[in-house]
């Protein structure tokens, strides 16, 4: 059936509006998106990272979470939701349970391209049948915007600050969804927030109804961090696929797909401009960092055209 | 029927976990616990369990990997040592503090740092404050024992808590010593079926595990969890004794040798009470009135009970194999002599740092123990009462 937003928003929110996220933040919509493309009749055991999202979402005694949830950890968000999944498998065989769940689980990029890797890595490479789902907003919002290794080259982040001798992150980003497709894992996806949730949507069912391990890193900004609007998140992140910065693929079964090529690819500065992160990138003396910036992405693009031929 | 069998130490909790039949393993290789996963494996791929084994990546994974499908709704066993459960550390807390009854067969083997394989207790005493129940063992026989005793204990309604059933690396781990074992279903019906109240699979009621827990709720949690420890002591007696109907085995929070009439007495922890034993046997031929106390439940601590048995002696060594650093005794010292602290009469007692990364202790160390013990009851005079023994005094 084609996707259709309106249809799709219809459905009973599986994640409660009291939730106390930060306006315009991408973590709350990256959960409903990926909850929207449940099943409504599947049921689903969320395991969350301590994160932004979790100390928002589930604050004792209160829960936005409309299905069984754990948090159990930082670094093991991975290693949690293998165990549930694994739980399910015997109980199942054994005859104690009937239903049928999915196992999600939630890290930002600290609990996922850091120090959740290892785990992360195991309950891929073990083989759970779960969707792990990184919302990438690119440094520790939960701690007071510290670096992380997802944190972009010349970041003015508390932990890279912008100094005399140091201009911000010395750097570059990691290519963790590259990293999780050489898990050789069925689905590897990367998406985020433009335009109708088309993309994200097909790609969280894809990840939760392909059997086994499947990983989705959506660019989830946000506005403490990165510095913007709160309602300027969506066009930040049309800036982001169209100076392909962040390129929107898919990796099924070792193939991999570019999900879309801007018709006219606009320069990184167009989107480095609408964040305050980014501001002394554009101060006079300092435009060798926006050549440098352009320069990666242009590379990491041009390697992502050949991988997907 | 009980039948007649010989195995080490790993394999006796290998086999009592294949009895029980658990749903999910969390496995990581660490010396000298390996074995435990090793021969659980075996179960699996010969089908003579039904548990998943989830082979993880680290100690942290596995602990969070069982704290997880318990909290799902099923029983997680893992077994660890040392630096293992050091890794696990966090998790530790964490499943305890979601009262989730996961069973652990800790293998005890010295902290790293450096680098030792061999045993002590510093790896368990350490994770003293973590909200585990710790039941120790003596032999082979007490580690399967207490092994069966485990789930009953953690899983009770009125406590709730994950409990580490702890041997002394390699002296009960990898020595081969006769064992009777319970047949398969005397063991299942013993331990029962796991029959949570809440729990992630439930059809019709979701739960949500492991809350952001604020000023306003996180005390309230924590005096939760230690009123659960206090409400493990009774339920500790009353499976030992339903154990005792099954076995003609017979356990209490400690064993008290020869201790009636005794003047003197160690208390310790673990397989040196086989050595400790024979040195009192010897004495006692020689008619010296040494006792003993084996502790089995270290958390929680049985502390009027051990008053109790200890008001009749003179003098008391407290032996502990783990340092604690506290530069005024090891753990279990610390403990033992505030259980003393009540009494009205009350025994000097001295502390005892000794088999550190599997130092040796024999008969006549323990026999010249007691001999201290004895000048220390005539002279009323204890000396120094933080020492260590058995390590050399010249530098190596």
């Amino acid at each position: 059936m084609a996707y259709s937003l309106k249809q799709q928003v219809s459905k009973p929110e599986r994640f409660a509006g009291g939730h106390r996220l930060c306006a315009g933040c991408g973590a709350g919509l990256a959960v409903r998106g990926v909850l929207r493309a449940l099943k409504p009749e599947d049921k689903a055991v969320i395991t969350n990272a301590t994160s932004c999202l979790e100390v928002s979402s589930y604050l004792y005694p209160y829960t936005a979470w409309q299905d069984s949830y754990i948090h159990s950890a930082f670094e093991n968000a991975g290693a949690t939701a293998g165990g549930v999944e694994a739980a399910y498998r015997v109980l199942k065989k054994k005859g104690k349970i009937n239903d049928t769940f999915k196992f999600i689980a939630f890290g930002g990029d600290g609990g996922t391209y850091d120090i959740g890797l290892q785990s992360l890595s195991g309950a891929m490479e073990r083989g759970h049948d779960m969707v792990y789902v990184c919302y990438d907003n690119e440094a520790y919002m939960n701690t007071g915007i510290q670096r992380s290794s997802s944190t972009p080259r010349f970041t003015d982040a508390t932990t890279t600050p912008v100094g005399k001798v140091i201009p911000g992150k010395p750097q570059n980003k990691k290519d963790l969804t590259a990293i999780l497709a050489a898990h050789n894992i069925p689905y590897v996806a990367q998406t985020t927030f433009i335009g109708n949730f088309k993309d994200f949507h097909e790609k969280a069912e894809k990840a939760l109804y392909t059997e086994g391990p499947a990983f989705l890193n959506v660019m989830s900004p946000c506005p403490r961090g990165w510095r913007y609007e709160a309602e300027d998140l969506a066009e930040i992140c049309k800036l982001a696929v169209d100076t392909c910065v962040w390129p929107l693929f898919e990796v099924e079964s070792g193939v991999w797909k570019l999900n879309y090529e801007p018709k006219k690819k606009l320069p990184v500065e167009d989107y480095l401009k609408k964040q305050g992160r980014f501001k002394h990138m554009f101060k006079a003396g300092n435009e060798w960092m926006i050549e440098e910036a352009q320069q990666f992405v242009d590379e990491k693009w041009e390697s992502l055209l050949a991988r997907c031929k | 029927m009980a039948r007649k069998d010989r195995m080490s130490g790993n394999e006796a909790v290998a086999f009592a976990m294949k009895q029980i039949n658990p749903d999910v393993m969390g496995a990581f290789p660490i010396t000298p616990s390996t074995e435990i996963p090793q021969y659980f494996s075996t179960y699996v791929a010969n089908g003579e369990v039904d548990t998943e084994f989830v082979a993880v990546e680290s100690e942290h994974s596995a602990m969070s990997t069982c704290m997880a499908a318990q909290a799902a709704g099923g029983r997680a066993i893992t077994a660890t040592s040392s630096a293992g459960m050091a890794l696990m550390w966090e998790m530790l807390y964490v499943t305890s503090s979601a009262r989730l009854p996961v069973t652990m067969a800790l293998v005890n083997r010295a902290l790293t740092g450096p680098i030792n394989i061999n045993n002590d207790h510093s790896d368990s005493m350490g994770a003293r404050d973590s909200g585990w129940i710790q039941l120790y063992a003596e032999t082979n026989q007490e580690a399967y024992d207490n092994f069966v005793q485990a789930m009953p204990i953690g899983e009770n309604k009125e406590v709730r808590l994950p409990v580490m059933v702890c041997q002394d690396g390699f002296i009960t781990s990898h020595a081969v010593e006769n064992i009777e074992l319970l047949e398969d279903e005397t063991v299942k019906k013993f331990v029962g079926e796991y029959e949570p109240e809440h729990y992630l699979l439930k059809k019709e009621n979701p739960l949500a595990v492991g809350p952001y827990d604020i000023s306003n709720y996180y005390m309230e949690h924590k005096k939760q969890q230690a009123e659960a420890m206090k409400h493990a002591k009774p339920v500790i007696l009353e499976v030992a004794r339903r154990f005792e109907e099954i076995s003609g085995r017979s356990y209490g929070f400690f064993e008290a040798f020869e201790m009636e009439d005794a003047e003197v007495a160690l208390v310790l922890i673990g397989s040196s009470a086989g050595t400790a034993k024979e040195t009192v046997k010897q004495l006692r031929r020689e008619g010296k009135k040494v006792g003993l106390v084996k502790v089995r439940v270290f958390r929680p601590f049985p502390m009027e009970e051990l008053a109790e048995a200890l008001k009749v002696v003179k003098a008391v060594a407290v032996m502990d194999k783990a340092e604690s650093f506290s530069a005024c005794g090891g753990p279990l010292f610390a403990e033992v002599r505030s259980a003393l602290y009540d009494l009205e009469n009350r025994p000097k007692a001295i502390n005892y740092v000794y088999g550190l990364g599997g130092r040796d202790i024999c008969v006549e160390d323990f026999a010249m123990i007691y001999d201290q013990l004895f000048e220390i009851g005539r002279t009323g005079v204890a000396g120094e009462i933080y020492r260590h023994f058995g390590q050399r005094e010249q530098e190596v």
